[in-house]
């Protein structure tokens, strides 16, 4: 089950390796179209996002028409067909990060990164992404980079956060 | 650190022998560290607090009889990293990795309170070194979360020997499947979601439902920001979950459950697979649970970030593997839930209520709260208040009490000007 969670566990294996463990996957799902959405996260977690091509895959093994699994991928924000950085950045805007001044935090990522809301960095080293409650909201403005979650975070000092990632 | 993991669990007798074990092995033990690792204080740093804490204890050759327990959130996240001192009872916060070699020299060696980590109160200034001393904990009544903070969530034997799975044992034994209902009926609990329907009229008409074919679902997609009542009960008390569930199975004539918990909490998901594991491991979930004809396994369902799937209708389809679109109601879940069959579905807070009404009794848990609202809440509290975190409370408490004696009051004494009820959306 930590696979689903663990992002960038098999970085480092081919294409070719990937869509077998993907069929490992889906068969140990024993293609159950009930599954579809944890098959999803794990392809994710394998392919770093869902592009059309692994989508027809996944569509093809489980025996589901594309829509039908194009259809989930669109649905839900976790998913995402573009591709991603290596690193995740994940600022709350929930009401109680909001309000202590998660969009500050936005702003100063989408300076330092020069990219927007929804845009990898052209290295792929950083993805910026607006995300909904994590539940910090003691903890508030929150923000997240892959599973390590930054409590009170400062937008003077980001950039000093940005370089344990460098 | 469960050396007795592998020990199945057959009957009554077998919970008796863990908790009795458990005892015994407690007896080598001068002092017991329960340190916050609740996502809050994760973040606050706890991890490094506690390898450092480990490495003194090392230093101090204290590690054979202090020990040191992981526990889910104690519930002052705005004091993170915070740990609590048994048999004391001394709850240290702001902990910072430096002060742990003073910590364990003063209060482990020299045994004397290292007040000057102890939590201060604010409007007096004064350090208030005791946890029931403390006004954020004093005017709190902790039902479901009676384990939070209290235990290792790691454990499943020390869940047991806080009564865990004795009311379940209890119920497969000596009430037949009616008077379950029956008496989650009298206790007088209600849906803990938001919408405040009689949990014990929600299983009856899903046990009289036609179908051999049911299901058990928990609601744990706690979307509503602010909101992180089930993300502590997961995180800090996964057991309790499987147990409330097994016994709503077992109600209704259900061998499935599923838990539907949000994407954005990887920890939850974590702990409560691993204790998932640790029951099928030991019996507890599975075949003929506990020596009876009773089966039950639960599995979780993650979710992929879509807020409206905390609507009924639409998690059943995500379940389903669908996209999570709600649909009209009736048909109701009771009748046609999860793959068209009866199911009840109920908030994770609800079934962390279900073991205890069996522990105590129905009178019991009736006797809390007001007339028409039994038992205790848990809330979340957030944003100008001088106390953050997570509290349980009697139904019935005031907002005041709540923000002013709980929640300390507002940062600089400032006034009161607006405050939020349930979740920030406004859809109670």
């Amino acid at each position: 089950m930590s696979r689903f969670i663990q992002k960038s566990w098999c970085k480092e294996i081919s294409e070719e390796e990937k869509y077998s463990l993907l069929t490992d996957i889906i068969e140990e799902y024993e293609n159950n179209e009930s599954n579809l959405i944890q098959v999803l996260h794990m392809a994710q977690a394998i392919f770093g996002f869902l592009p059309y091509k692994v989508q027809s895959f996944i569509a093809e093994k489980m025996d589901l028409p594309i829509s039908k699994v194009s259809g989930v991928v669109t649905f839900y924000s976790f998913f995402s067909t573009k591709p991603k950085g290596e690193y995740t950045i994940s600022v709350c805007l929930g009401t109680a990060c909001y309000v202590r001044g998660g969009k500050k935090i936005i702003e100063r990522l989408k300076e330092l990164l020069r990219i927007d809301v929804g845009e990898t960095t052209k290295d792929l080293k950083f993805s910026l992404q607006v995300k909904r409650c994590i539940g910090a909201c003691g903890l508030a403005p929150a923000m997240s980079i892959n599973d390590k979650v930054y409590k009170r975070v400062n937008p003077n000092k980001i950039q000093q956060i940005l370089k344990e990632y460098e | 650190m469960n050396k007795d993991a592998d020990s199945k669990i057959y009957s009554i007798n077998d919970l008796n022998l863990v908790k009795q074990r458990y005892y015994e092995e407690m007896k080598k033990f001068n002092h017991s560290i329960y340190i916050c690792s609740g996502a809050g204080c994760i973040s606050s740093n706890c991890g490094t607090v506690r390898d450092v804490l480990m490495e003194e204890l090392e230093t101090a050759d204290l590690l054979s009889t202090v020990k040191i327990n992981l526990t889910g959130c104690i519930g002052m996240c705005n004091v993170g990293p915070a740990m609590i001192v048994e048999p004391e009872g001394v709850f240290y916060c702001n902990l910072k990795p430096e002060n742990m070699k003073k910590i364990v020299k003063k209060h482990l060696l020299e045994n004397q309170i290292a007040e000057e980590f102890c939590y201060t109160n604010i409007d007096t200034g004064k350090k208030v070194p005791y946890i029931k001393d403390i006004e954020f904990f004093k005017g709190q009544k902790k039902v479901i979360l009676r384990n939070c903070g209290q235990i290792d969530y790691r454990s499943m034997d020390e869940y047991i020997s806080k009564e865990g799975y004795f009311a379940l044992a209890k119920v497969l034994q000596e009430f037949t499947p009616e008077q379950v209902i029956e008496e989650i009926e009298k206790s007088g609990l209600r849906g803990r979601g938001g919408g405040g329907f009689p949990t014990g009229l929600k299983w009856k008409l899903t046990a009289k439902a036609k179908g051999n074919q049911k299901y058990v679902i928990c609601n744990a997609d706690e979307g509503d920001p602010g909101a992180f009542m089930d993300r502590s009960l997961l995180e800090g008390d996964p057991h309790n979950i499987i147990e409330g569930m097994s016994i709503a199975g077992y109600a209704i004539g259900a061998n499935k459950g599923y838990v539907y918990v949000r994407a954005e909490y990887p920890l939850a998901i974590e702990r409560l697979d691993s204790a998932i594991n640790q029951a099928r491991e030991r019996n507890i979930l599975g075949k003929n649970i506990l020596g009876t004809d009773f089966n039950f396994d639960i599995e979780i369902r993650i979710g992929a970030g879509a807020f409206v799937c905390g609507e009924e209708t639409a998690l059943i389809c995500s379940v389903e593997g669908k996209r999570g679109e709600p649909r009209q109601k009736p048909p109701y879940p009771s009748d046609k839930g999860l793959f068209g069959k009866p199911t009840i579905i109920n908030n994770a807070e609800t079934f962390g209520n279900i073991s205890v009404i069996f522990l105590k009794s129905s009178k019991w848990y009736a006797d809390i709260g007001t007339e028409k609202s039994k038992g205790t809440k848990v809330f979340a509290l957030a944003g100008d208040v001088n106390n953050t975190g997570i509290i349980e409370v009697p139904m019935g408490i005031t907002l005041g009490e709540i923000i002013f004696n709980i929640g300390g009051g507002i940062p600089k004494g400032k006034n009161l000007k607006l405050h939020r009820l349930e979740d920030l959306l406004g859809d109670a």
